[in-house]
């Protein structure tokens, strides 16, 4: 589910490509846009993780992770200390948030999220949680209706604002007629209005090393899960042909 | 059998400092039934020799039991039963416990697995005629096992407090608010508060780690019990112990131990693989066995769009659904149909009057202005009677022969769509609610229980064939 | 017949195979369920190491940190403090603190990396309670001799001022050193020393 194993520039033009068709049909679910992750990347994991605390922390807790769990993405000790904890906690502390839960509230209407498990909660029959996440961040537009100022097509009057809009740019939720079955159908589709300091295929990647983190920590013994299985299953099959072979050892007995 | 008359017991003095393993087995045995146990139920407890594929899953339910008790053991050091700290509970066992993903993980899967193993048991007895006589009590205590099952199973899903947790556990207790007169304060009982609490929760432990277990633990070894008190039944449904050799044997038996303790680990290896293959590779089952939903933390504020009970409960569910007040008057007139069927084909006049007096009176609280009960708690009832339906089974099969092998194409036909249609109603259970799948689960629901309430006269009108004298393999 | 017993010996090597197999599988599943209580992350995060600024502390003075639950004091020794010490070898039951107590660098007459700090664990070694500090140099009802130290109100345990237990009292041994180390002249860490936490 939206690990893709090819090199990252055919994956950066496949969301390039895919970012302006993101279409609205009237009163439907949004289409997801497939998150071009590579659980592997350690790399894209670390970037993750610097925006991760850049931008989300200030608001949001990642209460069930902690800051030396990322020894497992190739991270020290002593770099976590200095470049990702900006609230002076150990470094086995967990990630939580400068913000009060409570303040938060009543500043946004609704509590921040709880951040550990969100790319697990987000999967659906429509894509999986990154999925989710990936096209959720990218679909921010203007919408002078809402009291932050924003809206986005994946969460319908979102509390949150577009932290990431200086980096994007703005959108705006343009109108289009198009022709299709036979009759006019008017479709919404997400506009670039003003640059921001990221080019649309920079900021892409941007937001695709920050899902691919959210997914780590959603569940940081992933990988070690999967290891582990090989040997699990191997040992399992050894055991069978032990097994049969003894069973029908016995059972010339029977006929 | 029962053990056989007992020679007075010679205190040997056999020990350990005579013999040491002999001598101590010897000791144990002059002070409790250790060899008569194990040959009665192992070396010399003779099933038939013709048990297939479908006979692996009464050994498999025991060890995923097992698994169960042993993973919740290991859970339950970590998890924390209150409201303020269970889910974060639940990510510390993943996260911060050395090997808690894995325990955590074959708890969750573990819990499906059995399911799924117990439906296809249950199968097998509904395939051979394992509830035929003499077997009626290992099927009531197989049933009541079933309801257990449930009850943990709903009451363990409320323990990690997510959104799944808390929604399914309101909407599951408010049910019982629709029972006449007692429904509200029952709930209110039910729960110990007027929502879903930290109270449900602690009780909901309580129930899930120490008492629903133990029922488990004593109705399983009533039903192995009563099975080794009459004999296994087996595929061809035919009785071995009315053919037995010169020393009492049956002809067509052979001693469990070695060759079907050698045959289930087979079985069970093959059970692990594919369990250890969902456990490491996909715990989550698209979302079947770990719901999406659920690494939410409950909130009480904020009903989700879409609540459905876990993947097997939601063929009851379905059932529940499809009772509107619409379908009320199809109900009704079923029942009605039914009398008067008891009527026209039964000769015992005490039937005929039970069947009268019962029907009418149902259908009047369903259909009867004033004292009709709401479709709400029909829909309940519904649901309760098709689990408890189950019960009946051994009275409802009237059929000469046992197993489906020399049943006729009614019951062949019978039992297939039953399967078919528990699937569907199953499916359906787990979609939002649509006029076609409520129609679809109505249809359903009718053919559900004419499947058993209709099973005493296609299972005489089926042409059966004669059961053979011995087993076939 | 031999074909009967070729059959038993293959058995016999089959079971054994099998039990083998099976028993390394068990053993196996078990070390998980072992390992799962083994002290967690969240364990050992709050057991980790302390760091303690001791640029505050005034000679004579004693400051107290929590480490893994347990109260450890560091006290700023005099020169008379140390004096004091070296003159009481003879009142002590282990002077050169020969039983395992400390780590190796705090195997000396003063029990310390450096003779001006004594960090130890404030708990008695009797039966756990916490003495009471009694630095100053003067007659107690408990020794009309007192040379300065820690005074344990439970069971009258007493302990000189490099923690070392006096000779005929409940305790038996000199209050532990903990691991430690210094970061820097002002700055020490309780919890983890130079060969690693």
């Amino acid at each position: 589910m939206g690990i893709i194993n090819m090199n990252n520039f055919k994956s950066l033009i496949a969301a390039l490509l895919l970012a302006p068709a993101l279409a609205l049909s009237a009163g439907g679910e949004a289409k997801l846009d497939r998150a071009p992750i590579n659980p592997d990347d350690h790399a894209s994991l670390q970037r993750g993780a610097r925006h991760f605390v850049n931008y989300c922390l200030s608001c949001h807790n990642a209460s069930y992770m902690r800051y030396n769990r990322l020894q497992d993405i190739g991270l020290t000790d002593a770099q976590i200390r200095d470049n990702l904890i900006f609230t002076g906690v150990k470094v086995g502390e967990v990630m939580k948030s400068a913000m009060d839960t409570k303040a938060s509230k009543e500043w946004f209407g609704a509590t921040p999220p709880e951040l550990s498990v969100i790319a697990r909660s987000r999967a659906s029959h429509a894509g999986s949680g990154a999925d989710w996440l990936y096209t959720y961040l990218r679909s921010f537009y203007r919408d002078p209706e809402r009291p932050t100022g924003w809206n986005n097509t994946v969460f319908p009057n979102v509390g949150m604002p577009h932290v990431l809009w200086e980096l994007q740019g703005e959108q705006v939720l343009a109108e289009t007629k198009v022709r299709a079955d036979g009759y006019d159908k008017v479709e919404h589709v997400l506009k670039l209005s003003g640059k921001g300091t990221m080019t649309p295929v920079e900021y892409d990647r941007m937001v695709a090393d920050l899902v691919n983190f959210m997914v780590f920590i959603g569940e940081p013994g992933q990988a070690t899960r999967k290891t582990l299985g090989v040997f699990v299953l191997a040992a399992l099959g050894l055991l069978f042909v032990f097994a049969y072979a003894l069973k029908k050892e016995y059972w010339k007995d029977v006929h | 059998m029962a053990a056989s008359p007992k020679e007075p017991v010679q205190f040997t003095g056999a020990g350990p400092l005579n013999a040491p393993i002999s001598g101590v087995l010897t000791w144990v045995d002059q002070r409790f039934p250790l060899m008569s146990l194990w040959r009665d139920h192992l070396s010399q407890y003779y099933a038939p020799k013709n048990f297939n594929f479908w006979y692996f899953f009464g050994s498999l339910a025991m060890l995923v039991l097992v698994i169960q008790i042993v993973t919740g053991i290991f859970l339950v050091m970590h998890y924390k039963p209150s409201a303020a700290e269970a889910f974060a509970s639940v990510e510390y066992i993943m996260r911060d416990v050395p090997a808690g993903w894995f325990i955590r993980y074959m708890h969750s899967t573990g819990a499906s697995a059995f399911f799924i193993v117990v439906y296809l048991h249950m199968f097998r007895g509904l395939m051979y005629g394992s509830y035929r006589q003499p077997r009626e009590l290992i099927w009531i205590f197989g049933m009541l096992i079933y309801l257990c099952l449930m009850a943990e199973a709903f009451f363990g899903y409320l323990l990690p407090w997510g959104q799944m947790s808390f929604w399914g556990a309101q909407v599951i207790v408010n049910l019982f608010d629709a029972l006449p007169l007692i429904g509200p304060d029952l709930s209110t009982w039910i729960r110990g508060d007027f929502v879903i609490s930290d109270a449900t929760l602690n009780r909901f432990f309580a129930f899930h780690v120490i008492a629903i277990p133990l029922a488990l633990l004593g109705l399983v070894a009533a039903h192995i019990m009563a099975l080794h008190e009459v004999g296994s039944n087996n595929p061809d449904g035919v009785e071995i112990k009315k053919h037995k050799d010169a020393d009492g044997k049956p002809l067509d038996g052979i001693p469990f131990h070695p060759y079907y303790t050698v045959k289930d680990i087979v079985g069970v290896v093959v059970f692990l693989f594919l369990f250890f293959a969902v456990v490491f590779y996909a715990p989550e089952m698209g979302g079947y066995f770990l719901e999406y939903n659920n690494f939410i933390p409950a909130d009480p504020l904020k009903t989700p769009p879409h609540i459905a009970p876990v993947w097997y409960f939601t063929p009851y569910y379905s059932i529940l659904r499809a009772i509107t007040e619409d379908f009320m008057l199809v109900l009704a007139i079923g029942v009605a149909a039914y009398v008067v069927l008891i009527w026209l084909t039964v000769r015992d006049a005490k039937v005929k009057m039970a069947a009268a007096a019962i029907g009418l009176v149902v259908i009047v609280l369903m259909k009867g202005g004033p004292l009709a009960l709401e479709a709400k708690v029909w829909g309940v009832a519904m649901m309760g009677a098709a689990t408890l339906i189950f019960f009946l089974l051994p009275w409802l099969d009237r059929s000469p022969v046992k197993s489906i092998r020399y049943k006729g194409s009614l019951f062949r036909t019978a039992l297939t769509i039953f399967v078919i249609t528990f699937i569907v109603l199953g499916y359906y259970g787990v979609q939002v609610v649509t006029p076609v799948g409520t129609v679809i689960s109505q249809i359903g629901t009718l053919v559900y229980f004419a499947f058993f309430l209709l099973m005493p006269w296609y299972s005489v009108m089926d042409k059966t064939r004669p059961e053979p004298d011995r087993v076939t393999m | 017949m031999s074909d009967k017993d070729a059959n038993q010996c293959k058995r016999q090597f089959l079971v054994a195979a099998t039990t083998v197999a099976g028993g390394v599988a068990a053993g196996a599943a078990g070390v998980p369920f072992v390992a799962s209580m083994l002290p967690s992350e969240r364990a050992k995060a709050a057991g980790a190491p302390v760091e303690v600024d001791l640029s505050t502390l005034a000679p004579g003075e004693r400051i107290t940190v929590e480490w893994r639950g347990k109260p450890v004091w560091i006290v700023r020794r005099t020169k008379e403090m140390l004096e004091s010490i070296k003159a009481n070898d003879g009142n002590v039951s282990d002077p050169d603190s020969n039983k395992p107590m400390q780590p190796a660098y705090a195997k000396n007459e003063m029990r310390a990396i450096k003779d001006e700090y004594l960090v130890v664990v404030g708990i008695c070694t009797h039966l756990g309670c916490s003495p009471v500090g009694k630095f100053a140099k003067q007659a107690e009802a408990f020794d009309s001799n007192w040379q300065g130290g820690f005074y344990c109100p439970c069971h009258g345990s007493l302990f000189d001022l490099a923690g070392r237990v006096y000779k005929n009292r409940p305790a038996p041994d000199n209050l532990v050193v903990p691991p430690h180390k210094y970061l820097s002249d002002t700055r020490i860490v309780i919890g983890e020393d130079t060969k690693g936490a």
